[in-house]
């Protein structure tokens, strides 16, 4: 799975741009996006999703089920 | 270029004619308005300082938003470079732009740091009067360090002159206390509403802190903690701090004067205390749930009741993010991106500072007309007070129409002198439900508490409905400087009431205006 940002939803505030450990997120368009195969859910980074934490719109960074559970590499 | 501030045209003070040399020197090699704002001059050194100590007041002499006496005549910007935000306020809603720092948030386009130093050079060639050039989001500065650092370095090598200031909600600035004095930056503003967590926790649902998302007390108590601390640091550097606070009525009103003492302990040097912004449709947490704002007169009990303590602010005008010019006037409009990106900046140091020149020549002779006036009045030992109203463009002057007045300045007369203590709003009138025949009540409402009121000129009209209101209209001191001009009316008012012409009686409350300052020609 990956996390997905709900354009609809987005301020483009880009709080969630720099936290982002993997640099997966970016501007598109005026709003938001994260690159679903840069994603890692944080794991292996975070206790929680940085995106999820830092928005200040509730419900906006989802969780993409369109996408296989990321795997960390052993 | 496009000049649509076409009001100008009307402008009839007389600006000393060196004056218009320059300017209009100045406007020739850079396609762009010059107009608006004030062709008007004036700016001081020793004056004004008030009971600032010397080495501060040198520093903040020719800051708008730091010195009541230079908002007259001194311009700021703001470049919003810093969309995003670490902590979520309840009188702030993202989705509609950012309630606190100017209405904190609103701006038109972000911009990059790029876009944003060649905006800073656009405007100060074009208003020679742009001193200060500050960073206050739209989000928080320092959540956008990388953005906000970037700006401050390529406007430190264009325009050397211009001074920088940032304003924080204070959560990351302990972490950014060194990179502050290493870029220079001798103006920083933290907006602190509490330092009881209790009471934070009321206005805060969370802050973003080591990566998680902290709620309730806990999280007030890690955003008190960093404020005071940020505060401390940047005082023990030498760097001068400004601390705002919101205005909640019922959650911080009282607390504000703690607040007002802990801040003044670690060094702060000036406290704006500021209304709550929160009409329903701005969608903020305190908006939806009914939260009001203060009224005129509460707001000016608490300023009263904390000055003593240290300097309060009075003239803050709460604005964008992104506004441009003299305070209480917005030229952003002139100078958005499309615009600055057409142009073609010849940033001239010299003629910036030949104009500053005659800036500070006016002033002189504004503060040595007020201490002449002053002189007369000594001796006058009445306990009344009153307040006047005054429609001004900038430099000290009473040189508005009332009918284009988009704000009235608030001075309080007494045996002391004058003293200004604040401005009233009435830009929006047509909104809200309101008509045009109701805009004069409206402007009655916000200058409610004041017996006078000071214009450049006025209508029939509006001149009898003043007096039926029990404002007085007062036209004879046109394009005459404002301090000067209201003491001698004062003198004028006491002798009246003494001789029994006429009885003082006391105004009510007048209401504070919401929402932005919306520029008319936007």
């Amino acid at each position: 799975m990956t996390y997905k940002i709900v354009a609809s939803q987005c301020t483009s505030c880009s709080a969630c741009e720099a936290e982002c450990p993997n640099v997966a997120i970016s501007e598109k368009n005026g709003t938001f996006v994260i690159n679903p195969k840069k994603c890692t859910e944080c794991i292996g980074y975070f206790d929680v999703p940085q995106c999820v934490a830092v928005c200040p719109v509730d419900n906006t960074c989802i969780i993409d089920t369109s996408y296989p559970r990321y795997q960390p590499s052993a | 270029m496009d000049d649509s501030r076409s009001f100008d045209a009307y402008d009839s003070e007389p600006a000393p004619a060196q004056l218009d040399d320059i300017m209009q020197k100045i406007a020739e090699h850079k396609g762009c308005g010059t107009s608006g704002g004030s062709g008007k001059a004036s700016c001081g050194s020793g004056a004004g300082a008030g009971d600032m100590p010397a080495e501060i007041w040198e520093k903040v002499k020719n800051h708008p938003c730091y010195s009541e006496e230079a908002h007259h005549h001194y311009a700021r910007m703001h470049v919003a470079v810093a969309p995003a935000c670490n902590i979520q306020c309840n009188y702030c809603n993202r989705k509609y732009d950012c309630a606190n720092e100017s209405r904190p948030g609103v701006v038109s386009e972000k911009l990059t740091p790029e876009q944003a130093a060649k905006k800073v050079l656009a405007v100060a060639s074009a208003i020679p009067q742009m001193t200060v050039l500050g960073i206050a989001g739209p989000g928080d500065p320092l959540a956008n360090p990388g953005k906000t650092f970037k700006t401050f370095e390529l406007i430190s090598e264009a325009a050397p002159d211009i001074k920088l200031c940032l304003s924080t909600n204070g959560l990351a600035l302990p972490d950014h206390v060194e990179t502050i004095k290493k870029f220079n930056v001798d103006h920083v503003t933290i907006t602190i509403n509490m330092t009881d967590p209790d009471i934070g926790a009321e206005i805060y649902p969370w802050v973003f802190w080591k990566h998680k998302r902290v709620t309730g007390k806990e999280a007030a108590k890690i955003l008190t903690d960093r404020q005071l601390q940020g505060l401390e640091m940047l005082t023990a550097n030498g760097i001068l701090c400004k601390v705002n606070s919101v205005m909640i009525p019922g959650v911080n009103d009282d607390h504000l004067v703690t607040v007002n003492r802990e801040v003044k302990s670690r060094g702060a040097f000036l406290h704006n205390i500021m209304p709550l912004i929160s009409s329903p449709e701005h969608g903020t947490v305190f908006g939806l749930n009914g939260q009001r704002g203060p009224s005129a007169q509460e707001l000016k009990a608490l300023q009263d009741s904390c000055e003593g303590e240290m300097n309060m602010m009075r003239h803050c005008r709460q604005c964008r993010a992104d506004a441009v010019g003299l305070l209480g006037e917005d030229r952003s409009a002139e100078f958005t991106t499309d615009k600055i990106m057409e142009m073609e900046v010849n940033y001239d140091l010299s003629a910036r500072q030949a104009y500053q020149e005659k800036v500070e020549e006016e002033r002189l002779a504004k503060v040595a007309a007020r201490n002449a006036e002053l002189e007369s009045l000594a001796g006058e030992n009445a306990d009344l007070k009153i307040l006047v109203a005054v429609a001004t463009k900038g430099s000290g002057r009473i040189n508005e129409h009332f009918g284009h007045a988009t704000e009235f300045q608030i001075y309080e007369l007494s045996s002391d002198g004058a003293k200004f203590v604040g401005h009233r709003r009435v830009d929006l009138y047509c909104q809200g439900g309101y008509g045009e025949d109701d805009a004069l009540e409206t402007v009655i409402r916000a200058i409610n508490d004041c017996t006078a009121v000071f214009v450049a000129k006025i209508g029939h009209c509006p001149k009898d409905d003043l007096i039926k209101a029990g404002i007085d209209p007062v036209d004879q001191y046109a394009y005459e400087f404002i301090e000067q001009s209201a003491i001698s009316y004062f003198k004028d008012y006491l002798a009246r009431v003494k001789s029994g012409e006429i009885t003082h009686v006391t105004r009510g409350d007048a209401d504070i205006r919401q929402g932005a300052y919306v520029p008319v020609n936007a």
